[in-house]
């Protein structure tokens, strides 16, 4: 850190502080240290041969000639995976079905077997002396494949005559599952006087992370252990699945290396086929080997997102006051089931369509699917937007169906402020919130008075101008672990944290979440500086590699600070009791009248006290020190199990114009009022929302990945799949409003991925607000200028009432 | 990529000996297809002829009546040049509109144009401006030149040297851009010279084309509102994921309309 930027400011960094980013200064200097920087020595290259076809029979692969060419070390198939007894890639969530059966879990070879099932499915691997040869050798690998006819779209698969995956899936069906009850739905639905109805698609994502995957594996033959470099948001997880089901190979002799990630947004939660073919074949060619995907792969074979096709309804009484809601939703899985693919749109999407809202009678069936494309898994939000962007459109038909204002209906279904703790008939109970309060300072800053006025003014340069509200309820810091593993987790989903005070005073805080991006080095090391009453300086924190932490969970569904945050305060506390024992003996008082607060162990009433650091020091030189009750030094860990979700919640607003001659939608003005619970570091929370809001607006406006019948990636560059770019966004208004979470020692919520779920509802909506003088249209994500053209073109507008109808 | 012969001739003689003498020889320019197109293993030439070095290439002037602008000028060099600006404004800044800063540096005339890419913006100024194109063994209009997609009337070991633009007495240059790739979807350069209006559209059809139609309504005219009611017809036209065929024709009266209210 250069000396004029301190990171720490002038309260010394702690709690609400804004303190510069630890880890900036490393990474936008170049001297990050990301998988791909690393190279072994010995090194040798992968190269992985992909299938070409979404769906064929593997009849024959004939590697004689990719053999002779030079540079090759070894060529491997999904035939000598099976035959070193090389386990499927495992599915970290079991859903079971409506009927009380288990999803159908059909096998996913590391390389394929048999059958290939997606563009992109890995065949071979060719290890080479560098990656040109390996990709040359591959190149003479003649494959023969019987093509076979492809199943794309989920809603066909499920159709008679549709191409068949696997034959233990029948009509391609992994589960049909269902929550929430049917005949109360029904009954309300008979006696409903409105009824707002509802079809949507929420579109398939690439994830995209700057940093593409990469994947080095070593063996060390003389001890027999194995080291998996690798691109992940959560080591310990991939060295339990890859470990213990994967290559059979015993937690001590396997250290897994997350080291500096460059994003991930869900993509680097799962194990992956290539970490653990690099892993298994160091040890057959007995020298490292390195695999770095490249950014057409990378569309290819990371898991992608979202996917659902959906149909809902909402009941209402002639006030507009929510009675029921049906949903009923196919989701893609893609090809396999990745990591925890079958609990987005069942435990991560169902229980929060009660949304922010008292609707009393809930019911959704959800029908997960295989198709012949890539697998498909959580994407930053995974499931919780899609929940929202279904239920805050349909709240936005319902207002039309009401006519009511949409702020106003969804303030006459808001959950009141004094009703919590909250039970909603989708399982959750949410402890804490006020979406009135969210929702004001929302449509304050948005100006919604002046609304109409601008509108108007619109109309008369030719523009359409809309205006959308979106308010979200989500849920994070997953989860209790009984509860998780009571709806199908593998996992336990607590979270560990070892603070180690050196003799000194400084601290290195060791923790099972892992930074990908979102600044943990700076937060985490906040946490300590509060508790343990030190500089934000005088704290390292480390995390990422299995040989240094504690078994964690790693980062992901926000989770870090909710569930990692605890750990580490838990921790803490542990830190400051043995402290207080130490001071006590050192002060000559008893231990209960030691207090400890801003870095002094102080005797109460008075001003004897000893500093945090003369106890650390006393901690490891004890030469006056109570040994016989207390062991010497001072490193403490904690785990810690969450007692509930937490419930971020919000409301975002989007004014948007649609440029009636092209199409074009310019966002004018977008605001996001937040509850995030307390806020440790505010410039960290304001980074993540507005990435966050750059994701949801990308998919709301420009991302989609388009599969021809084929099953081939239309979409499968930069050059024709659409990133948001800065030049596509306004200047984001962000607030935030604190509400705390009341089950965590915090009293923190998360905020990693509230942009990305309220955003693609309150731009559509704000769409669907400018298209109204033309009638009321179905318009999916994302609205393009080509397709809001020709949605303008084949509605014009002296042809329909200036209002929307129902 | 594949492995390949490099070259980089110092002179223009040098590099067409040296695109005669190679078995299936490329030249390079400023490499923002060919060398993607490389490290996709889609080209396998047996030679890449390096035209960087050559500095003779390299020259813009403005001489009379017209702007000459060597074919290894960058985007960057072109957009960036005063007598550009002052002599065709909308050149200038189509040229300063190109992809990104990124390939604006690497890019250049003579490569975009030998190239002949649907979506690429300059072949709508030369068409529209009556450019010619000078080259190692002729000169040719850009009405002979532009063949069709991806496809020039330079032969093998022909190598753009110059391109020399006629001064309209305005022109301007409006294009719709690819919401991914930053191509332009539709381009539209009008100019109005001494011998009549001339609209040219890249990105739209399979090739650089004249709007006759356009052209003798601004003749009339020179103002937007003598295109309004015109249409192209959709049929020859591009049509993608990104945009159809009739959204294109629609684009094409749009961005043409804009291009003259820029200029009148």
């Amino acid at each position: 850190m250069p000396d004029d930027a301190p990171a720490a400011l002038s309260n010394g960094g702690g709690i609400g502080a804004s303190v510069r980013r630890k880890e900036d200064f490393r990474f936008l200097t170049g001297q990050g240290h990301f998988t791909d920087d690393l190279n072994r020595p010995g090194q040798t290259h992968a190269y992985l041969l992909r299938s070409p076809h979404a769906h064929a029979r593997l009849d024959a692969i004939d590697t004689t000639r990719a053999l002779a060419a030079p540079g090759v070390v070894a060529i491997f198939t999904g035939a000598d995976l099976a035959a070193a007894g090389v386990g499927g890639l495992p599915c970290g969530w079991l859903i079971t079905d409506k009927h009380g059966k288990p999803m159908v879990e059909p096998p996913h070879p590391v390389l394929a077997q048999g059958k290939v099932r997606h563009v992109g499915d890995p065949v071979a691997v060719v290890i080479a002396e560098s990656r040109d040869e390996a990709q040359d050798a591959a190149e003479l690998i003649d494959v023969s494949y019987g093509v076979l006819p492809a199943a794309v779209e989920a809603t066909d698969a499920i159709k008679p005559g549709a191409a068949q995956l696997f034959d233990e899936a029948p009509a391609n069906t992994c589960y049909e599952w269902e929550i929430g009850d049917k005949s109360a739905v029904d009954a309300a639905f008979a006696k409903a006087k409105l009824v707002a109805k509802l079809d949507l698609i929420n579109n398939r994502l690439v994830a995209n992370p700057m940093e593409p995957r990469a994947a080095i594996g070593e063996y060390d033959t003389g001890s027999g252990d194995y080291t998996l470099y690798t691109t992940s948001q959560n080591p310990h997880v991939i060295r339990l699945l890859m470990g213990a089901f994967v290559l059979h190979l015993p937690e001590h002799k396997l250290r897994v290396v997350a080291p500096d990630v460059g994003g991930g947004f869900g993509s680097k939660i799962y194990h992956y086929a290539e970490e653990a073919i690099v892993t298994w074949a160091s040890a057959k060619v007995k020298r490292p080997v390195k695999w770095t995907s490249d950014r057409s792969e990378a569309f290819i074979s990371d898991a992608q997102g979202r996917d659902h096709a959906s149909h809902a309804e909402l009941a209402m009484d002639e006030n507009g006051k929510f009675l029921a809601l049906r949903v009923d939703t196919v989701a893609n899985m893609g090809a396999y089931l990745s990591t925890f693919a079958p609990a987005i749109p069942t435990i991560l999407y169902a229980t929060l369509l009660a949304g922010t809202y008292t609707t009393p009678a809930i019911h959704v069936a959800v029908r997960a699917v295989f198709t012949n494309t890539v697998p498909v898994d959580a994407y930053r939000g995974a499931g919780r937007p899609e929940a929202t962007y279904l239920l805050e459109r349909l709240v936005d038909v319902a207002a039309r169906v009401a006519k009511l204002d949409p702020a106003e209906i969804r303030r006459r279904n808001f959950i009141p402020t004094d009703a919590y703790p909250y039970q909603t008939p989708v399982a959750l109970q949410y402890d804490s919130g006020d979406y009135f309060k969210t929702l004001e300072m929302a449509l304050k800053t948005a100006d919604r008075d002046g609304f109409e006025a601008r509108r108007a003014d619109a109309a008369t340069r030719g523009k359409l101008r809309g205006m959308g509200i979106a308010t979200y309820i989500e849920a994070c810091g997953i989860a209790p672990s009984a509860v998780a593993g009571a709806l199908g987790a593998r996992a336990g989903l607590y979270e560990t944290a070892e603070v180690r005070v050196h003799p000194t005073g400084s601290v290195t805080l060791f923790t099972g979440t892992h930074s990908h991006g979102q600044g943990h080095e700076t937060t985490m090391a906040q946490l300590v500086a509060s508790g343990l009453g030190v500089s934000v300086d005088q704290v390292e924190v480390v995390h990422g590699d299995t040989s240094k932490i504690p078994f964690g969970m790693g980062t992901y569904g926000s989770r870090s600070l909710a569930v990692g945050g605890s750990a580490v305060m838990k921790a803490i506390d542990k830190v400051v009791a043995k402290g207080r024992k130490i001071a006590a003996h050192l002060l000559e008082a008893a231990e209960a009248d030691v207090e400890f607060s801003d870095g002094t162990f102080r005797v109460s009433g008075t001003d004897r006290s000893k500093s945090f650091a003369e106890i650390a020091f006393t901690a490891y030189v004890p030469h006056n020190y109570p040994i016989d009750t207390v062991e010497p030094g001072l490193d403490e860990t904690a785990f810690y199990d969450p007692k509930n979700f937490t419930y971020p919640s919000g409301a975002h607003v989007a004014e948007i114009e649609i440029d009636r001659e092209t199409g074009v939608v310019e966002i004018v003005k977008f605001t996001a009022a937040d509850d995030f619970g307390r806020i440790i570091n505010p410039m960290i929370v304001e980074g993540q929302v507005h990435g966050g809001l750059a994701q949801g607006i990308g998919q709301a406006l420009y991302e989609s990945a388009i599969y021809d019948k084929d099953g081939q990636l239309l979409t499968g560059s930069f050059m024709d799949y659409c990133m948001p770019r800065a030049a596509n966004l306004p200047m984001f208004d962000v607030a935030t409003n604190v509400t705390l979470c009341t089950h965590n020692p915090l009293g923190v919520k998360g905020c990693g991925e509230a942009g990305a779920i309220g955003a693609p509802a309150a731009i559509m909506n704000a769409v669907a607000d400018a298209l109204s003088p033309l009638g009321d249209i179905r318009v999916d994500m994302p609205a393009t200028a080509a397709k809001l053209w020709h949605i303008i073109q084949s509605h014009p507008a002296t042809h329909i009432p200036a209002q929307a109808a129902e | 990529m594949y492995e390949f012969n490099y070259q980089a001739p110092a002179s223009l003689a040098d590099a067409t000996k040296a695109i005669a003498a190679a078995e299936d020889g490329k030249l390079l320019a400023g490499g923002m297809t060919l060398v993607p197109t490389l490290k996709q293993r889609l080209a396998r030439p047996s030679d890449l002829i390096d035209l960087g070095r050559i500095a003779e290439l390299k020259a813009i002037k403005v001489d009379g009546g017209t702007v000459t602008i060597g074919a290894m000028a960058t985007h960057a060099e072109v957009g960036a040049s005063a007598a550009v600006q002052q002599a065709i404004p909308g050149l200038s800044w189509l040229a300063s509109n190109i992809g990104d800063p990124a390939v604006r540096h690497r890019g250049t005339l003579g490569g975009s144009i030998s190239n002949n890419d649907p979506a690429a913006d300059y072949p709508a100024a030369l068409l529209a401006l009556g450019a010619t194109i000078y080259t190692t063994k002729r000169q040719l209009s850009a009405a002979d030149f532009f063949v069709g997609m991806f496809e020039t009337a330079l032969e093998l070991d022909e190598i753009v040297t110059a391109v020399s633009f006629p001064i309209p007495e305005k022109a301007a240059y409006q294009k719709f851009r690819n919401p991914a790739s930053r191509y332009a979807v539709v381009g539209v350069f009008v100019a109005k010279t001494g011998g009549g209006a001339r609209v040219a559209v890249t990105g739209a059809g399979p090739s650089v084309f004249r709007v006759p139609a356009f052209e003798a309504a601004l003749d009339r005219s020179f103002a937007a509102a003598s295109l309004d009611g015109l249409t192209i017809d959709a049929g020859e036209l591009n049509s993608d994921i990104h945009a159809s065929a009739d959204y294109r024709a629609h684009l094409v009266a749009v961005f043409a309309k804009r291009a003259v209210a820029e200029i009148s």
